[in-house]
């Protein structure tokens, strides 16, 4: 799925510069589920944005499924977001002013479906996080817990490759987080993703396959446990 | 989608879009109200002119009088010691002179050759004159006993002599039957009776003036004379409100014969094929005929002066630029405020751009929401623009335009300055007349035009589309910031 070769991203900040990634080479195969973890500000979000195809990496390529996300044009990595990856992050990101089922909706707007077939697909993936009575209510009416729900539904109705999460329990209580990762790892099972979730929490990312950390920029990969 | 998601979020900010709509709708109101007000300005100047100049004229061409040809006008008698043709006491004197005043000569064949001039659609010609009647019995007057009656040396004889005559006089227009439309009876609406046709041209007919025809009690169907000549009343006009008419309307050709200036006229009318064409004719006309002063509706319109010019002003200037200045600070603050909300919005069009939306899509909502605010705007401000036209309308107090001072020139119908060119009229050298005389001839009159403030399609449409306007360079600059959002730096403002 993925392959990555001697990935650096660099920032500037003020008259310095931020080595955010040192050199990573990562390969994560088809179904596979990786766990980041590492200390804050040590380049785990960076490394989810370049597989996420949200930023390009200063030096190195992020293969993806054959093509190269640091050199493909952004129409096209646009539309390789549009089809193959979703994302959960952590503070939810649903769009306010929307209803629950119109923010599934928003997933399928850059596929070209048309209204009805974007209709009912929102609410099937609704009903397949547990929210099909909450279609109409808006972001603002839901518990945080409910809110992370409408974003994993809206980041599966496209029916992705890849789920990329960061930090999809940070906001959430213990109990409400353990439903939540249940839920992603039986939506992880039954579709066949390959997911990478960036986490602080070690009892989610006990949960994966691998393990990656993070630490001044370099990656180090070991098996879970 | 689209337009939930534009609903939505309108709904979401209401105030401030709120906000931008007042801004532009009293932008766009104003630029409507001013429009009108303007338009309403140049419909009363086009009101005055039109009433100076004659429907269908675009250019006048006049000539001054030759020097010294307008001088002291002869009836035969004089006051001065010496004179030798004055009749004996007691003689009844009854003199009636028609003649060109203020005005110089141009022939007959300059109509003929303007009206074959390029894009000239017609010309006519017209005689301006002054018809002048003295009656009264001749004095004694002794030149060498101070002080008696009708003596020179004691002062009163000067007095008595002047006494002694009743001087009348009336405007006489000659028009030109064959052209129509074009000269001076062509602002003149027929209040009884019937104005000339083609077969008056040498007939001895006259239409007649309504206020002149009030003053002296006249009506169609009566008999006036003209230079001592009998001339039937067919028809009474009314010229409209600043006019400045003749008292007496004859045909042209009859006018010539009376007044000696066979083949003569004393001003030109002439039609351009169209606007656009006045200037190229007015220049050729000034290369073909030698002297001649030519007017047209610009020229005079720079001679009227009064409130009109005043609200003329305002209109073109603060109006305009108060408009434009409010206009500018409520595009210009819709501008900034569209960034604004798009900055606050960082995330949402990061998550967006995540989901795989394109900027252009992003770009579009953006704009859309701009544009419905501008809408919006547009259609209150286009309410406010109406109301600001009908308070204009109700409270504006009528405009006063003056025209027809001292022109130099012959404006159809409008000032008729007496004695120009070299000396007033008079009775045998100076003019002991001339005060007299001179209220015959009109002076400048002043007339109230009420201001209407017109909204024109036109103008709504322009509202409509400066609110269209307003909302793309909002959206554009909005547009512009979240375009150039990358969704990784979007989504780290708040990660």
């Amino acid at each position: 799925m993925y392959n990555l070769t001697n990935v650096t991203k660099d920032y500037p900040r003020g008259r310095q510069t931020v080595h955010a990634l040192r050199g990573v080479d990562l390969r994560i195969a088809d179904g596979e589920w990786l766990a980041i973890q590492g200390p804050t500000g040590h380049g785990k979000s960076t490394l989810l944005q370049l597989l996420g195809g949200l930023d390009r990496p200063t030096s190195g390529s992020v293969d993806f499924d054959g093509r190269d996300l640091a050199t493909l044009r952004e129409t096209e990595v646009t539309k390789v977001r549009a089809t193959s990856i979703g994302f959960i992050f952590q503070t939810f990101n649903l769009i306010p002013t929307l209803s629950a089922q119109e923010n599934v909706e928003t997933a399928l707007v850059p596929l070209g479906i048309s209204g009805a077939s974007r209709k009912a697909r929102a609410a099937q993936a609704l009903e397949s996080v547990g929210l099909g009575d909450r279609a109409r209510h808006l972001p603002s009416e839901l518990s945080g817990g409910q809110q992370q729900r409408v974003a994993i539904a809206r980041a599966l109705v496209k029916e992705p490759k890849v789920l990329l999460a960061d930090e999809p329990t940070g906001n959430l209580d213990e109990d409400t987080r353990d439903e939540i990762i249940a839920l992603l790892e039986k939506l992880w099972q039954d579709n066949g993703l390959t997911m990478v979730v960036v986490t602080h929490d070690s009892s989610v990312a006990r949960r994966a396959q691998r393990l990656g950390t993070m630490r001044n920029g370099k990656l180090t990969i070991r098996q879970a446990v | 989608m689209f337009f939930t998601y534009l609903w939505r979020e309108l709904r979401r900010r209401m105030r401030q879009a709120v906000f931008i709509a007042v801004g532009l709708a009293l932008g766009i109101g104003l630029v409507i109200t001013v429009t009108a007000a303007s338009a309403g300005v140049k419909n009363a100047q086009s009101s005055v002119l039109h009433s100076l100049y004659g429907v269908g004229t675009d250019i006048t061409v006049t000539k001054a009088p030759a020097a010294g040809s307008g001088g002291p006008q002869s009836f035969g008698f004089g006051f001065r010691a010496g004179t030798a043709k004055r009749p004996a006491a007691g003689t009844k004197i009854d003199v009636e002179n028609l003649r060109s005043t203020g005005l110089g000569t141009i022939s007959s064949s300059d109509v003929s050759m303007i009206a074959a001039m390029k894009d000239v659609a017609a010309a006519a010609g017209g005689l301006t004159l002054l018809d002048t009647k003295i009656t009264g019995t001749m004095p004694a007057i002794n030149f060498n006993n101070g002080g008696g009656p009708g003596s020179f040396g004691g002062g009163g004889g000067f007095q008595n002599f002047r006494s002694s005559f009743t001087p009348t006089s009336f405007t006489v227009d000659g028009v030109d039957i064959g052209s129509g439309e074009l000269g001076p009876l062509s602002n003149g609406k027929l209040v009884s009776g019937a104005t000339f046709t083609g077969s008056d041209t040498n007939a001895h007919v006259a239409v007649l003036d309504s206020d002149y025809a009030t003053s002296q009690k006249l009506k169609a169907g009566d008999t006036i004379t003209v230079d001592k000549t009998s001339f039937k009343v067919i028809g009474i006009v009314s010229e409209p409100a600043g006019a400045n008419p003749a008292d007496v309307y004859i045909p042209l050709g009859v006018a010539q014969s009376l007044s000696g200036l066979k083949n003569d006229v004393n001003t030109i009318y002439v039609a351009a094929t169209s606007g656009q064409e006045i200037t190229s004719v007015a220049d050729s006309i000034t290369k073909a005929v030698p002297g001649a002063s030519i007017t047209d509706q610009s020229s005079l319109a720079s001679q009227v002066t009064g409130s009109i010019t005043s609200a003329a002003s305002l209109a073109d200037n603060l109006g305009r630029w108060l408009a434009i200045a409010v206009l500018a600070a409520a595009f210009g603050l819709a501008s900034l405020l569209t960034m604004s909300a798009v900055s606050r919005r960082i995330r949402e069009f990061g998550t967006l751009k995540a989901l795989g939306w394109r900027s252009r899509r992003v770009i579009g909502q953006v704009m859309g929401e701009s544009i419905a605010i501008g809408i919006v705007g547009g259609a209150v401000g286009v309410g406010l623009g109406f109301l600001g036209a009908a308070l204009v309308d109700k409270f504006t107090t009528p405009l006063t335009a003056t025209v027809g001072t001292d022109t130099g020139s012959a404006t159809p119908g409008g000032s008729r300055f007496f004695g120009g060119g070299g000396g007033g009229a008079a009775f045998g050298g100076a003019s002991p007349f001339r005060g007299g005389f001179q209220s015959a001839a009109r002076a400048a009159d002043t007339v109230a035009v009420h201001l209407s403030a017109p909204v024109t399609i036109a103008a709504v449409a322009a509202a409509v589309g400066l609110a269209i306007l307003g909302g793309l360079i909002a959206g554009s600059f909005g547009g512009w910031r979240a375009a150039r959002l990358r969704p990784a730096a979007a989504l780290s403002k708040v990660a």
